[in-house]
């Protein structure tokens, strides 16, 4: 089971196309948790942004361990102290993972809001992250949602489905390790 | 693709260098961590990494540019990125001076980590391209242990599989350290008597009396000291190859007992009587000119006749320098190795000297020379200072002495006339080499009446 943990202040509409998302992409049934207060300390005053590596640890501690994997959707811009902002983390084959939607949205941009644009990304970086838990790399295929994306243009040329390559990958690394 | 290229981050603060490492991963990049500089040189020396992510500012003794510095030396390629929170101009140059590839500013925005991974990573991959083309090429111009591509080679390559499965007697010629005795083996290799012995002699080493016994056994009792009875070399390559070095050397004697073993297949131990019949194919070699010798009463003009059934001439290295940069890469993989050399490449400049040396002791020479360069060489690539040994000798080696008594015609007809015999009258390569026009070579030829060595058929 995939435990889908909002935090802070995400639309009830966003985590239900979520967790529809995951329900169809990886085959896993999605319990949705009751949204979770964000962790004070992972604030970085000087940066303005949430650690990552802090929200996650946190996760990690608190989820039930029947949980099999956890991905939070947090409205906050997160970081990793190396880079200037990160979509979204996952630990590698691990547990748990995040994504942000404050850097999905429009007005982030300056833009007016455009909630079926925000939607359409965020469902990119939910399969993106939890295909990093699930032992999905970086794909070269530009059209799935696997392939890395640094900046939102290239993020909204992705699609939201998973190429056939990483599809297969993600078969045989459910049956070879996820068993 | 990006399973081959390991990555290596260097960061004394944990969280720093695990979220790098943990996104890198993400991207398909094996990735190490390190926490200090100790720690990522120790892990270095066990493992070539493609790149290396460097916090500039690390306890413990060794920052970012010292530990980078101390990476450079066991690996003079490799990639280093420096990362700092705080950046001055002053260590920017410092890094970049020092063989940095890139120095960041961190936090640095996701796309540009991206893009310099992934150019980083492109060169990467065209050097291993290079490599692999490199070890391709080598093994497409070579035939047994010899690697060459000059067209004059190739002609005895193509001689050496028409002859190797004859029984005529062959004779090498060539200057030393031209490899007369890797022609033979050739020989030996690719024909029938393959899985048979290949027997080498070299007649210079050895006293008249020591060779005949060496070459044909003796008996018990056939001089002090024999013992036993032994078998001599022609009867240990029975059904095989002897391979006699140095031919030009032996006595007349021996020329008198090597003729008959040719002409009767048959021979006696040294102080036997019993006849010995062998079937062994006989290739000789030698570095003098045996028709000289044989005009001056030295050799016997018949044996030379005999031995001389099928005759290969070996060219000089020095009259085949196209073949320098192959058996300079062959000798840098082949010793490396062997001495435990971490070394895989050379300069441009250092390749250059070694295609303009004279090279009078040919690949000989050239192999010794590279095993010496390889043995002083403190970096992963061999550059011109591991060969300033070789601008002593350079100096003795024969040298062009500018001529001052000869009117610039008479140079300008000398000059074109060796160069048109070097290569072998190509008049496309002799244009090319004089840099001049063809059309102005046949004009020069015609005015200075300089015979044509063959007809131009390009």
């Amino acid at each position: 089971m995939i435990y889908l943990v909002p935090m802070g202040n995400i639309e009830s509409d966003i985590v239900q196309s979520a967790s529809l998302c995951l329900w169809h992409t990886f085959g896993f049934e999605v319990k949705r948790f009751s949204p979770l207060e964000i962790p004070t300390h992972s604030y970085d005053e000087k940066r303005r942004q949430y650690s990552s590596i802090e929200i996650l640890r946190m996760l990690h501690k608190t989820m039930p361990k029947e949980a099999f994997r956890v991905l939070a959707l947090i409205d906050k811009d997160l970081f990793i102290p190396v880079l200037s902002f990160v979509y979204g983390h996952a630990q590698f084959e691990g547990k748990v993972g995040i994504v942000s939607i404050a850097r999905l949205r429009q007005e982030f941009y300056g833009f007016p809001e455009d909630k079926e644009l925000v939607t359409n990304r965020m469902l990119k970086e939910v399969t993106h992250e939890t295909g990093h838990l699930f032992g999905l790399t970086h794909c070269n295929d530009t059209s799935c949602p696997m392939t890395l994306s640094t900046n939102i243009r290239a993020l909204d040329k992705k699609g939201v489905s998973l190429c056939e390559s990483c599809k297969l990958l993600l078969k045989e690394n459910m049956v070879e390790k996820f068993q | 693709m990006k399973k081959h290229w390991e990555i290596l981050v260097v960061d004394d603060d944990e969280i720093a260098c695990e979220s790098l490492a943990a996104w890198l991963r993400e991207d398909g990049y094996p990735t190490d961590m390190a926490f200090s500089g100790h720690e990522a040189i120790d892990k270095a020396k066990k493992k070539d990494y493609a790149l290396y992510f460097m916090d500039l500012k690390m306890p413990g003794g060794l920052d970012g540019i010292e530990t980078m510095m101390k990476i450079r030396n066991l690996y003079q390629d490799a990639s280093v990125i420096i990362i700092t929170a705080h950046a001055t101009v002053d260590t920017a140059i410092t890094a970049l001076k020092e063989g940095a590839q890139e120095y960041i500013v961190k936090p640095c925005n996701p796309e540009e980590i991206s893009l310099l991974v992934d150019r980083i990573i492109k060169v990467k991959n065209l050097q291993r391209q290079n490599i692999l083309l490199r070890k391709k090429l080598t093994r497409q111009y070579r035939f047994h242990d010899i690697i060459s591509k000059n067209p004059k080679m190739y002609d005895i390559f193509q001689l050496i599989r028409d002859i190797a499965s004859l029984k005529s007697t062959v004779l090498i010629q060539g200057e030393s350290g031209t490899g007369k005795e890797l022609v033979a083996r050739a020989i030996h290799y690719s024909g029938d008597r393959a899985k048979k012995p290949f027997i080498s002699v070299s007649c210079a080493a050895l006293a008249e009396t020591l060779l005949e016994s060496e070459l044909f056994g003796y008996e018990k009792g056939a001089f002090t000291g024999a013992n036993s009875q032994k078998k001599g070399k022609f009867e240990l390559a029975d059904g095989g190859t002897i391979f006699l070095d140095e031919i030009g050397d032996i006595s007349p004697k021996l020329q008198m007992d090597l003729l008959r073993v040719i002409q009767e297949k048959m021979f006696y131990r040294v102080g036997g009587s019993q006849e010995l019949k062998v079937d062994v194919r006989i290739i000789a070699a030698t570095n003098k000119d045996l028709l000289k010798a044989v005009n001056t009463g030295e050799f016997r003009e018949e044996l030379f006749y005999r031995l001389n059934v099928i005759n290969i001439q070996i060219p000089p290295l020095r009259e085949r320098r196209e073949d320098i940069p192959l058996l300079v890469r062959h000798f840098i993989e082949q010793l490396a190795h062997e001495l435990q050399k971490n070394v895989n490449d050379i300069t441009e400049n250092a390749m250059r000297l070694l295609i303009d040396y004279n090279w009078p002791g040919n690949v000989r020479e050239l192999e010794n020379t590279i095993e010496r360069a390889l043995v002083t060489c403190k970096t992963n690539v061999l550059s011109e200072e591991d060969f300033t040994f070789l601008s002593t000798n350079r100096d003795k080696s024969e040298r062009w002495s500018v001529p001052t008594n000869q009117s610039l015609q008479d140079v300008e007809k000398v000059v074109i006339e060796a160069t048109l015999r070097r290569l072998d009258g190509n008049m496309k390569e002799t244009a090319t080499v004089l840099g001049i026009d063809r059309s102005t070579l046949y004009e020069k030829i015609k005015k200075y009446n300089i015979p044509r060595l063959k007809e131009d058929v390009e």
